[in-house]
């Protein structure tokens, strides 16, 4: 996706070659770009339109870097303003004064809210040793109580319901009093889930948060969204109020667009992140990573650390070398993996690449390298820095000498050429790492 | 409220700056209106593109129309065909599958109470043997709705609740047997490998089972509604989508956009929790929802 948008805008910048500034004239194309990628990345149409004329202002003068093209700088400062927009910092939660304390949480149906009650309960117990409860004012969904108790238990929260009561203002206001008395320092209020039109439900949440008087309010929401993102916010913004936001299912790959919309329309800061089922999964919200996700370049910046720790730079000059003649072979790919190897699993490192970039079939882990090495060993030099030559009798030699099978060799080999194209395309996106340095 | 109602109230606000541009020329004006609908629905850029393209050319040829009628026409036209959908097989077994929180619980009890009224017998297996208390879940719609539920204890392989499931059904000679299924993420790779193992189960409980298998999406879900179906299909093969929790502003335009390429058809809507807030899919008012206006 970095790959297809720094393209594209290349495309658009033909004319205009490593000299000169960006125009009005010329950035008009690139900004059209620009926003079909925020619009495909699920950030809200009007959000688009008025950062792509946020960026085109910023972008407008400026000078063509010698080291970027026209297409990449522009990308740098459509990132740079995506991570500004979305906050520089990872805000914490307000938990000062006197305990305990209340963290209400609200949303649509669906979106994650009894599972951050139980995970943000899972974080404040271990980070911060405060002793949580959680409480189940979901009177509404089949089983809703059991659920949070189930994943409170997981937690290892305190867990208050009652299951003879009617209505989650009071739940909420007896849990409270109970908390107190038993000294623990957080409340975290689980609540049904509703729509924003949805006048009766609306006006409950507002008794359960009069009665609650929480230190944070927090909307969660589902990082699947799309333009209906922006509604919600700002419906449950105006008609309840919150202190920021949880950005669900980022497990998944949608690409977030929403946390931009959300930030954009409110303010408010999204304080967490959900990853996965389990109660360990929240993290800290991250805004460059974000910014990454959104534009479709994976985390770039986390991306250029790796790999700047991997190669030093004389090796790696050699290496660029090697695969612009197209001659990168199974020798370096054997140094290569050595490498690998001390940096951690090969699966992470992919991770972190953009999906369009990701290798299909690339699926290693660090125990078949030594597998591998071996493999390599067992061939001729000849093999090694000619790997077209490998035939099927070849193939039968090496995986005898090395006391592997022939699928063993072939599944070698065809990591080698995923290798191989992998480092084509980071070569063709070259200056991703300089730039955002 | 009737689901018309519902779905009036939802686009209500927008009629209200429609109405302003009511049956004027295709100027700049009225295109942005019209690209503004499209894309707040979650049309998404290329379907939105196509549209507008037809849109300008439709236009000259219907200068007396409405310009929300010609909308509403063009989309209408590119919803996938939408065959009904009848199984010999006794009893027909659906499996319900989709991301975490999407809907396949509620659907599934709504459409269980559908298929009983209809004077059908039918069977709830819960196959979700995963999240926190989902068999709970299942069997408190049972009972409020008087309907059998086959379910298991938490961690149990869902293989052989849905094994059971089927069994129990036929034993019993029920019409229908509704396998839910846990929640998943596509780039969950174990949790999509299992449930193609699930699907296997059921063809092996029962030959050419299941019959259908339902995909149950969000309707707020935005561009992510492609590439998640897409890699649904690459584990089991889903014959119908359901679209859920329409009832709200979101207008499940991706949902269509998906439908669309995948040609699958849009089997159910869901506009509310309650059991009876599933209707039967409508392409021309859930296109109608989409422009706005036109009642
Ligand atoms: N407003 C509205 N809410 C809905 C609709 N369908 C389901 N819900 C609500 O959405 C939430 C999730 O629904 P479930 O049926 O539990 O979803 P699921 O896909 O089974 O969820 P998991 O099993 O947790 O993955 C519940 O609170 C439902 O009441 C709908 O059409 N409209
Ligand atoms: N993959 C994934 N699933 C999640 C995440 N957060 C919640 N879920 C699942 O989404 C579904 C709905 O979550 P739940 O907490 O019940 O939502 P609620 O209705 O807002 O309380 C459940 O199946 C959860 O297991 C997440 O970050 N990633
Ligand atoms: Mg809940
Ligand atoms: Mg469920």
């Amino acid at each position: 996706m970095f790959d297809k948008l720094a393209d594209r805008l290349g495309q658009t910048f033909k004319n205009l070659s490593g000299k000169g500034v960006l125009s009005e004239s010329n950035i008009s194309d690139a900004m059209r770009e620009i926003r079909r990628a925020l619009l495909e990345a699920d950030v809200n149409f009007k959000v688009a339109k008025k950062f792509v004329a946020e960026v085109t202002e910023k972008a407008t003068g400026e000078r063509v870097l010698k080291s970027l093209s026209p297409g990449q700088q522009v990308v740098k400062i459509v990132n740079e303003q995506i991570v500004e927009l979305l906050g520089s910092n990872a805000e914490k939660l307000e938990l000062t004064g006197k305990p305990p304390h209340v963290i209400l949480l609200l949303g649509l149906q669906g979106s994650g809210k009894t599972t951050t009650a139980a995970r943000l309960a899972y974080l404040l117990q271990k980070k911060q040793n405060r002793r949580c409860m959680v409480v189940a004012a979901d009177l509404q969904r089949p089983a809703a109580i059991d659920q949070l108790e189930v994943m409170a238990k997981k937690a290892g929260a305190s867990f208050y319901c009652d299951r003879n009561e009617k209505d989650p203002a009071e739940v909420t206001r007896a849990a409270i009093h109970k908390a107190g008395l038993a000294y623990n320092d957080v409340v975290i209020v689980d609540t049904a889930g509703r729509l924003h039109v949805d006048s009766d439900l609306m006006e409950e949440l507002e008794r359960v948060k009069a009665v609650a008087k929480p230190d944070e309010s927090l909307l969660v929401l589902d990082g699947l969204s799309g333009q209906d993102a922006v509604n919600v916010a700002l419906e449950f913004n105006e008609q309840i109020g919150f202190s920021g936001a949880v950005l669900t299912k980022m497990d998944g790959d949608s690409r977030g667009g929403a946390a931009l919309s959300f930030r954009a329309v409110t303010g408010k800061p999204i304080k967490f992140v959900g990853i996965g089922e389990s109660v360990t999964g929240l993290e800290e919200f991250d805004p460059s990573r974000m910014a990454g996700r959104i534009l479709g370049m994976g985390d770039i910046v986390g991306l250029a650390e790796k790999a700047q720790e991997m190669f030093d730079a004389k090796e790696a000059t050699k290496l660029q070398k090697k695969i612009k003649t197209n001659s990168f072979n199974l020798e370096d790919f054997r140094k290569e993996l050595v490498k690998i190897k001390k940096m951690g699993s090969l699966n992470e490192l992919m991770a972190m690449l953009p999906k369009g970039m990701r290798p299909a079939g690339a699926d290693l882990d660090s125990s078949q390298f030594t597998q591998m090495e071996a493999l390599i060993n067992s061939m001729t030099t000849r093999e090694r820095l000619r790997p077209e030559i490998i035939n099927g009798s070849r193939r039968k030699r090496i995986a005898k000498g090395s006391g592997r099978t022939v699928s063993d060799v072939n599944r070698l080999l065809k990591e080698y050429r995923t290798m191989k194209k992998m480092m084509k395309r980071m070569r063709s996106t070259r200056g991703m790492a300089s730039m955002f340095r | 409220m009737n689901l018309r109602e519902k779905l009036k109230k939802s686009r209500d606000a927008l009629n209200r700056k429609l109405g302003l541009v009511f049956g004027e020329g295709v100027d700049e004006n009225t295109l942005e209106l019209a690209e503004e609908i499209l894309l707040a629905s979650d049309l998404g850029w290329e379907l939105t593109e196509l549209v507008l393209e037809r849109f300008r050319k439709e236009f000259k040829l219907n200068r007396d129309s409405s310009w929300k009628v010609i909308l509403v026409d063009i989309l209408e036209e590119l919803l996938p065909e939408n065959k009904s959908w009848s199984s010999d097989a006794k009893p027909a077994v659906t499996m319900v599958v989709g991301v975490n929180g999407a809907g396949k619980t509620t659907t599934i009890a709504r459409l269980s109470q559908a298929i009983t009224r209809d004077g059908h017998s039918v069977l709830m297996g819960c196959a979700d043997t995963y999240r926190a208390a989902a068999s709970e879940q299942l069997a408190l719609w049972g009972e409020r709705l008087g309907i059998p539920v086959h379910t298991s204890i938490e961690g149990t392989d869902p293989g052989s609740v849905t094994f059971d499931a089927i069994k129990k059904a036929q034993t019993l000679k029920l019409d229908h047997v509704i396998i839910d299924t846990a929640g998943r993420l596509p780039t969950q790779k174990g949790l999509m490998d299992e449930l193609s193992k699930v699907y296997r189960v059921a063809g092996k409980a029962m030959e050419g089972a299941p019959h259908r298998v339902l995909l149950v999406l969000d309707g707020t879900v935005g561009q992510n509604a492609l590439p998640q179906a897409q890699q649904f299909m690459k584990f089991i093969p889903v014959t119908d989508i359901v679209v859920t929790k329409l009832d709200g502003t979101a207008k499940g335009g991706s949902v269509f956009a998906m439908a669309r390429e995948l040609n699958l058809p849009i089997r159910y809507i869901g506009v509310g929790e309650g059991a009876d807030d599933l209707v039967v899919f409508d392409g021309r008012t859930f296109v109608e929802a989409i422009v706005g206006g036109n009642d």
